[in-house]
This record gives structure tokens, C-alpha cells and sequence, in this order.
């Protein structure tokens, strides 16, 4: 990975889906020193262009606005909220299979053209329609039951779940490109309007516009661009069943844990290895059964973790030090890659006031639906 | 459709902010029902609050979508 780009997340009225995403393509081609006509394919993470804005065709929309050659391959891909990690994916792929010696991924999305009831009705459409989504199951409704059912087997309180969105609004607020840069208290949290019982306003991602970029190159090729590149030492794109009626247990993601092991195997690397991580806090209880699916903590452990401060930016394992989906924003097509961004400029030591300690090794996990997509990414730097 | 019959409740939430369809409906139960003839299935509850491990009885269906209430 040679270049990385974002614009900042948050609501912007004046600014259509196109212009966010050529300009995150262009800061991260920039980043790159690459020009645009060396791009060989274009990869974009989109969820719901065509339900929020009515635009479709997406990907050679953006791609040749942002002045990539034409002739080359666009192609816009959807996983629900791990888009951009799946356009990832796939990037990497063809470049690792060594089709392509230059490929850009971008993932973005503009939500807040549309009133809040109509966003969690997209959002909604992540589900399945024909059972859950019938049934009136809104996606902080499927996460409220994976809470509830958390709390019941392994004693997780809603003070843990609280202590996530805490400690991200803590470190959203020193992140310059964060939606929110707000502290929050306990009391805030613990006193937020209920959205799905137990999970209140506070333990809800943001509702947000923004779009990511990056560039992907051969390894042996890298140096010719830059000093400071990224390496993609482990990834892996997995899928389970849509409907969370389906899972057997749902305190766990099947896909989180299938995804983390592969990636862990391809690194040659373990959790313990891990430096600095961005999870998927869509809800506070995702950031806390994905640190156990990623075994950064035991199975049922990962509240009092949290709690204990075990994940703060000098905590033993730094989890969303960027803010997290719920402080920096959640503009669902934009978030894997995203957070791949983030943990790039932390390897970099690029972070500012929100740099962690020992930065060489880091991980990135997007996930789609209520686990039925996971992207793990594993990044190092020589 | 078929009568899903009786089930315990594997997990609930009550849910506070719906999408336009069911605003009216708000707040409401919903809960995954572990069936006693085997699976699973998300349905509405009715009537008196369930919790986990609440034996449930189904109710009715109304436009698809199964009701439960507690028995």
C-alpha cells in the first residue's frame, strides 16, 4: 500500500456522492505519487448509492471523474457495511495474483440526504427482508439482541457497553477528520435515549457522509514509489448466513473468527502480535465480541476489557483510536476502507495526538450485516 | 401458513426507533423464538414483556410476520 486518502466524515448538504469520492481518490494518489493514468482497476465500496442518492453505475461514475484512464476495469461492489473491505479484498487479490501493478480501491457513501427513519430502513435491507426485516428487526435491533443475549450468557452489563462508546468519543475527539469530536460521559450514555433496549443513542454509530481511497502496488514495486509503504502481510474476505436467526450462537460471529484465523495463519502472526486495530463498533457490543472473535481477549471477557481500559490508545491492545464508527462516522460504503486508512497512518506513526506506542504490526476488521460479510486486513511495516 | 407452535425466548429487544413502515408500531418487542419443533424464527411478542427464557405460545400472523405472546 502506497497511498491513502479520506475526506473528513461527517454531514456535508453541500456535497454530492461523486465530489467525496474524487477528492478522497485524489488525496490518496497524491499520498501515492502515482498518477491517475497508472491506475490499472478500479475497485469501489458502495452500500446504497442508488437508495440513498438514486445514483447507480458508480464505480466508472467516480472513476473517470477522479481522471483514471479510460478502458480500464471499474467495478463497484456491494457487502452491505463491508463494502470498501471487500473492494479491498478484491484489489488485492488481482495485484498479489499479479494481473494488475497499480489498483485503487475507494469505498464511499452519502447518507444524510435522507431523514433518520429512512436511513435505518436502507440500512435495514442489510437483513433479510423476507423474516427479521419483516418483523420490524432494524439493525440496532438485531445488535440490541446480540447484547441482550451477551449479557445473559457471560454477564456483560450495560456499564461495559457504555465504557466502549466512552473511550471512542475520547479518542474521536483528538481525530481532526472524526463526524463527532465529542467527549462523552458515562452518565450521557447510560441516560441516552433508548433506541433498541439495552442499546441507547450513545451506543450507536453515526448516520454520515465520506469516502476513503487507497492505492495497492507489488511489494517488490513499492520502494519505486515510496520509503514509508505499507505492507498487506495477512487478509481474508469471509460470509455466513444473512439472517441472525441463523447463527447458533450469536454471541460470536462465525465469519469474524474464520476471517481472523485465516489472516492470522497467511501473517504468521497471533493476536498477541497485534499493535493497534480498528474493529467495526457499528454498535458498542460489535467492538466487544469482535476483540474475543479476534481473541485479543477470551470469549465473554471483552466488557470488563474494555471496562478496565485495556483497549484505550495506551491501553494493551489500542482498539479505535481513530474514534471508531461511532465517533469518527459511519459512512457505511467508506468504512473498510476507512479504517484501513486509519491503520496505515498509525503504522506510519502519521497519528497525532491519537498515536499509539508501538505501531509495526496492526489490523483492520469490516464487517457486513449482522456478520454475514467479515474483511480482516493485517498490515506491517519493515 | 403453518402454525410454528410453541417456543422459549433465545433472545429479545424492545424497540424504541423503527423505520417509517412500523412507526406506528413503536415501541415494540421483537425476539428470536427458539421453537419447540426445532429452529428458530424472529416474531413479534405481544401483550406482557418477555425475557430470556420465557416459554412463549404463538398468536397469530399478521401480514406474514409471526406474534407471540407469554404462556
Amino acid at each position: 500500500m502506497i497511498g491513502i486518502g479520506k475526506t473528513a466524515f461527517g454531514a456535508f448538504p453541500d456535497r454530492d456522492i461523486r465530489s467525496l469520492a474524487v477528492e478522497a481518490i485524489g488525496n490518496a494518489l497524491a499520498d501515492a505519487n502515482v498518477p491517475p493514468e497508472l491506475i490499472e482497476a478500479f475497485y469501489l465500496g458502495n452500500f446504497a448509492g442508488p437508495s440513498f442518492v438514486g445514483q447507480n453505475h458508480l464505480a466508472p461514475y467516480i472513476g473517470i471523474a477522479a481522471g483514471l484512464r479510460p478502458g480500464i476495469p471499474c467495478t463497484r461492489i456491494e457487502n452491505a457495511c463491508a463494502s470498501s473491505g471487500s473492494a479491498f479484498f478484491h484489489a488485492w487479490q488481482s495485484v498479489a495474483a499479479g494481473i494488475y501493478d497499480a489498483a485503487l480501491v475507494g469505498g464511499v457513501e452519502k447518507m444524510t440526504s435522507q431523514p433518520t427513519p429512512k436511513v435505518t430502513e436502507i440500512l435495514a435491507g442489510a437483513g433479510d427482508m423476507s423474516g427479521e426485516g419483516a418483523a420490524g428487526a432494524t439493525f440496532p435491533a438485531l445488535f440490541a439482541m446480540i447484547a441482550r443475549r451477551h449479557m445473559y450468557q457471560y454477564g456483560t452489563t450495560r456499564e461495559h457497553l457504555a465504557a466502549v462508546a466512552v473511550k471512542n468519543h475520547a479518542n474521536g475527539a483528538k481525530n481532526p477528520l472524526a463526524h463527532m469530536r465529542k467527549v462523552v460521559t458515562f452518565e450521557q450514555v447510560l441516560a441516552g435515549k433508548s433506541i433498541a433496549e439495552p442499546l441507547t443513542l450513545y451506543d450507536c454509530s453515526l448516520v454520515s457522509d465520506g469516502a476513503a481511497a487507497l492505492v495497492l502496488v507489488p511489494l517488490d514495486r513499492a520502494p519505486e514509489f515510496t520509503g514509508r509503504f505499507v505492507q498487506v502481510l495477512g487478509i481474508a474476505q469471509t460470509s455466513d448466513s444473512v439472517p441472525l436467526d441463523q447463527k447458533e450462537d450469536i454471541t460470536t460471529f462465525r465469519a469474524v473468527r474464520t476471517a481472523g484465523e485465516k489472516a492470522y495463519a497467511m501473517a504468521g502472526l497471533g493476536p498477541r502480535d497485534i499493535e493497534v486495530a480498528e474493529l467495526h463498533d457499528c454498535f458498542t457490543i460489535a467492538e466487544i465480541v469482535a476483540s474475543e472473535d479476534l481473541d485479543f481477549v477470551a470469549k465473554g471477557d471483552g466488557g470488563p476489557f474494555a471496562a478496565a481500559g485495556c483497549t484505550a490508545i495506551h491501553g494493551k491492545i489500542p482498539i479505535n483510536a481513530s474514534g471508531g464508527l461511532k465517533s469518527k462516522g459511519h459512512p457505511v460504503g467508506a468504512t473498510g476502507a476507512g479504517q484501513i486508512c486509519d491503520v496505515v497512518m498509525q503504522l506510519r506513526g502519521d497519528a497525532g495526538e491519537r498515536q499509539v506506542t508501538r505501531h509495526r504490526t496492526g489490523l483492520a476488521q469490516n464487517l457486513g450485516g449482522s456478520g454475514a460479510t467479515c474483511v480482516v486486513t493485517i498490515l506491517g511495516v519493515r | 401458513m403453518r402454525d410454528p407452535g410453541d417456543g422459549v425466548v433465545y433472545t429479545e429487544t424492545i424497540v424504541w426507533a423503527a423505520p417509517p413502515a412500523y412507526a406506528a408500531d413503536a415501541p415494540y418487542q421483537l425476539a428470536i423464538i427458539d421453537l419447540d419443533a426445532g429452529g428458530r424464527l424472529t416474531a413479534r411478542v405481544i401483550e406482557s414483556k418477555v425475557h430470556i427464557g420465557d416459554r412463549v405460545r404463538f398468536f397469530e400472523y399478521r401480514n406474514g410476520v409471526a406474534y407471540f405472546r407469554k404462556s
